[in-house]
């Protein structure tokens, strides 16, 4: 029977049926919705970890007893997991151990458009790259079976578009695996000098096996067309090569790393001319020309951006020529949703002008006009230390303007080892916490400040002022964002006070509350001086009705969510609850 | 409005509008649709920052056998557009003889609300230049059923009319994909755009 599955839901299949026992993973789009889909899956013990590199030793650690576990994770929190993962590359596993790692291209939802394929070959890891959901599901399997056949962890690499494209999957039953328990065996998992100068000797002839086993793994493949031209590709690029080029003759690969280079030269030596269809760097490429071959690729087709089937059309032929775009369309870039609990502390650092440290969430959202309330965002967790890198640079008056701004989820990512050192190191930092009670952006799971875990089951509540205050950090408030007077109130008391301050701003996600009767303006007194259009609310707008001399305030009642945030701006007192005066 | 088969084998539909209007809930849907007519069909669509209120697009394809989950520019048989702005953004995906269906819906994105850019006054005139083009009133209708939130599956209903696949299909697949308490009233929403498109 085949059902249809998103990427992200057949590798939740695919670790189910190999019999996985622990699944991990920090949300990050494109990754999310595998450990979402696992949760399904009774039988694996799943947990949302506080960040990625919890996650993957949380996993080996599973590994190491014996149980099949699998981590899940965005490209950029390879990132954060690289320090584990260079290292497992070395210890191996005992039960088997898959890391998917989901790339971005095109930057979707990311702030870079980093090509994970480099990982694998760094930390000697072998590599997968599905093409669709149904190669996502088996390869899932197979990971398994290679990382315990060659004793190495393996890397499933994703893009966006295998994640959250949806096709026609077969369905497999779970193998049961038992659990294969402890031995203790320090010469692997005791990566010390002495054992890891022998370990090194052993991933680089592991490394050989496993280019033996890409060059009969059933995966990589050719199909004959015509000889003329020659295709060598993988992961969705296949599915784009095959529409762009149907005759072509197509060396698909999937085990990719190491790349199988017998099949290669054979294939090479049949076709006349040979194109690596690959999306991101020229990771094949610069192998196979090491090897002598000639070929074309990046050259052609562009390095940056995603690629598509329109781009790679495009080129190869010059007289193509995309349909025309239609000019003077206005931008729809994101924004913070009618009623987010983030509008409000945003409004206040326009107001007072302020240096802010950003950091990465919906929160983000808030560096658009008319907020423009943030200057820097680089990773999870700098907005924290690079405030405090700015006062080293500019001195304590300059901190007096300076705010560093995260989420809950993002603070418990790595916002609190920032926090320590700043308190260490007699920072003057001011924190702001953004608490929603959630991990918005990547679709509302669970962190410790929520108390509740992977599959919604009570777990134990940290809060993060009780966490500021275990550091040390004697000025700790927590103020609801929503009471501008007393956000703005807040605001000056930190930034006066000599020492780290922490103001935890504590609203649930607009998303996650019933919404309240909405607002409405009165014509009569609305006078259009658009004083309620700076908190940057998609459902306020103004017209410009003909029959008046000025333009009007309007909130659309089928947005607004009556959280009353404009009622605090407007001076004409004109926004009023519209259910009640209806009557 | 029933459309003469075509030649070539995949169909191409793509749905677009803004974050939060249930897109992906109506291109999951039209994917579930077609796969119980027995079609090979593949779906793509866009998670995380987009989905809060920027625009988003999702692409669907079906037919004997389908490789890319993206539609090439110029293809599209049909564009499914739950909002006027973001019908013209994706105007260029449309083939020649393809068709737009539109929800006489206008929201404003926030450049044009802080003044910094404006909403297309002649937008009507310029989608119909751009390919043959209906408006339907799909949010009238959504909102006349007490739910603002079924604009998704009212407009589905219309499309359901230019697809030629069984009701059946259409129906069994609304019951696969909304919650159980919503069935009865997105079906009825399928039908009043069954209706609408005439
Ligand atoms: S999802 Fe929640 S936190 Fe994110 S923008 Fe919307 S209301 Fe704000
Ligand atoms: S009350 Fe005002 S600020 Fe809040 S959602 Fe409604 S219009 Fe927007």
């Amino acid at each position: 029977m085949k059902s249809l599955l998103s990427g992200n839901e057949a590798v939740a299949r695919g670790a189910w049926e190999a019999g996985c026992r622990v699944a991990t993973a920090y949300p990050g789009t494109p990754s999310t919705e595998i450990l979402e889909n696992i949760i399904k899956y009774p039988e694996i013990d799943a947990e949302w970890s506080v960040n990625e590199k919890v996650a993957l030793e949380v996993a080996a650690g599973a590994s190491f007893a014996g149980a099949r576990a699998l981590v899940a994770m965005k490209h950029v929190g390879l990132n954060v997991a690289a320090d584990p993962f260079f290292t497992m590359g070395y210890s191996g596993v005992t039960g088997g151990l898959v890391i998917v790692s989901a790339d971005d291209p095109g930057m979707w939802s990311s702030q870079n458009e980093q090509d994970n394929r480099h990982y694998g070959r760094h930390a000697k890891v072998p590599i997968l790259e599905p093409s669709d959901s149904n190669e996502a599901r088996i390869f899932t399997k197979l990971a398994f079976d290679i990382s315990e056949k060659f004793d190495t962890p393996v890397l499933l690499r994703l893009t966006t578009r295998i994640c959250h494209s949806t096709c026609l999957t077969e369905l497999g039953e779970r193998k049961d695996i038992e659990v294969k328990g402890y031995v203790k065996d320090i010469k692997k998992r005791l990566v010390l000098p002495a054992h890891a100068r022998a370990l090194h000797l052993v991933v680089e002839e592991r490394l050989k096996k496993i280019a033996a086993h890409s060059e009969v793994f059933r995966y990589n493949r050719i199909a004959w067309g015509k000889k003329t031209l020659g295709i060598i590709t993988s992961g969705v690029a296949y599915q784009y090569a095959k529409e762009v080029f149907p005759d072509a003759s197509v060396l698909k690969l999937s085990l990719t790393h190491p790349i199988p280079e017998r099949m290669i030269r054979r294939f090479a030596k049949q076709v006349r001319k040979i194109v690596i269809v690959e999306e991101g760097d020229p990771v094949m490429e610069t192998e196979i020309k090491a090897m002598g071959i000639k070929v074309t690729g990046k050259d052609k087709i562009p390095l940056c951006g995603e690629l598509t089937p329109d781009v790679l059309k495009s080129s190869f032929s010059k007289k193509t020529k995309a349909p025309a775009k239609s000019s003077k369309v206005p931008p729809r870039p994101p924004v913070l949703c009618p009623g987010c609990p983030h509008r409000g502390v945003f409004y206040v650092v326009n107001k007072l002008k302020l240096v802010v440290t950003g950091d990465i969430g919906c929160y983000t959202l808030g560096a658009l006009p008319p907020l423009s309330a943030m200057d820097t965002c680089v990773c999870m967790g700098a907005s924290v230390t690079n405030a405090q890198g700015m006062e080293k640079a500019l001195g304590k008056e300059f901190s007096k303007r300076l705010v560093a701004v995260l989420g809950d989820s993002t603070f418990f990512h790595s916002g609190i080892t920032g926090l320590v050192n700043a308190v260490y190191n007699k920072g003057n930092l001011n924190l702001l916490i953004l608490d929603n009670f959630t991990t918005a952006m990547t679709g509302h799971q669970p962190h410790p400040g929520t108390g509740r875990l992977a599959r919604g089951e009570r777990g134990r509540r940290i809060a993060p002022e009780d966490i500021a205050r275990g550091c040390g950090v004697e000025m700790v408030k927590v103020v609801n964002p929503n009471d501008l007077a007393a956000t703005e109130s807040a605001f000056e008391q930190a930034l006066e006070y000599d020492g780290v301050a922490v103001l935890v701003f504590r609203r649930p996600c607009a998303l996650l509350v019933k919404p309240r009767p909405p607002y409405r303006i009165d014509p009569e007194s609305c006078n259009g001086c658009r004083l309620c259009l700076r908190i940057g609310c998609p459902a306020i707008s103004l017209v410009f009705p003909k029959e008046r001399e000025k333009p009007l305030a309007v909130v659309d009642e089928a947005l607004c969510v009556g959280c009353g945030l404009c009622v605090q701006l407007c001076q004409r007192n004109a926004i009023f609850l519209s259910r009640k005066s209806d009557g | 409005m029933a459309k003469s088969a075509k030649k070539k084998a995949n169909t191409n539909v793509i749905i677009c509008g803004v974050g939060g209007q249930g897109i992906i809930l109506a291109s999951d849907v039209l994917c579930y649709g077609t796969s119980l007519a027995g079609f090979d069909v593949k779906k793509s669509e866009v998670h995380g920052m987009a989905q809060r209120g920027g625009s988003v697009i999702t692409h669907v394809r079906f037919g004997d056998k389908v490789y890319s989950p993206l539609i090439a520019q110029g293809t599209a048989d049909y564009i499914l557009a739950f909002e006027k702005v973001e019908a013209m953004r994706y105007a260029h995906y449309l083939e020649k003889n393809g068709e737009m269906i539109v929800d006489n819906r206008e929201i404003p994105p926030m450049s044009v609300l802080v003044g910094e850019a404006e909403y297309p006054a002649d937008i009507d005139r310029r989608l119909t230049r751009m390919g043959k083009t209906y408006f339907i009133d799909a949010t009238s209708v959504a909102a006349d059923l007490g739910n603002i939130r079924v604009v998704n599956i009212v407009l589905l209903g219309v499309l359901s009319r230019f697809l030629r696949l069984k009701e059946k299909y259409w129906r069994d697949a609304i019951r696969k994909n909304v919650k159980e308490q919503f069935v009865d009233l997105n079906i009825q929403a399928f039908g009043r755009g069954r209706e609408l498109a005439g």
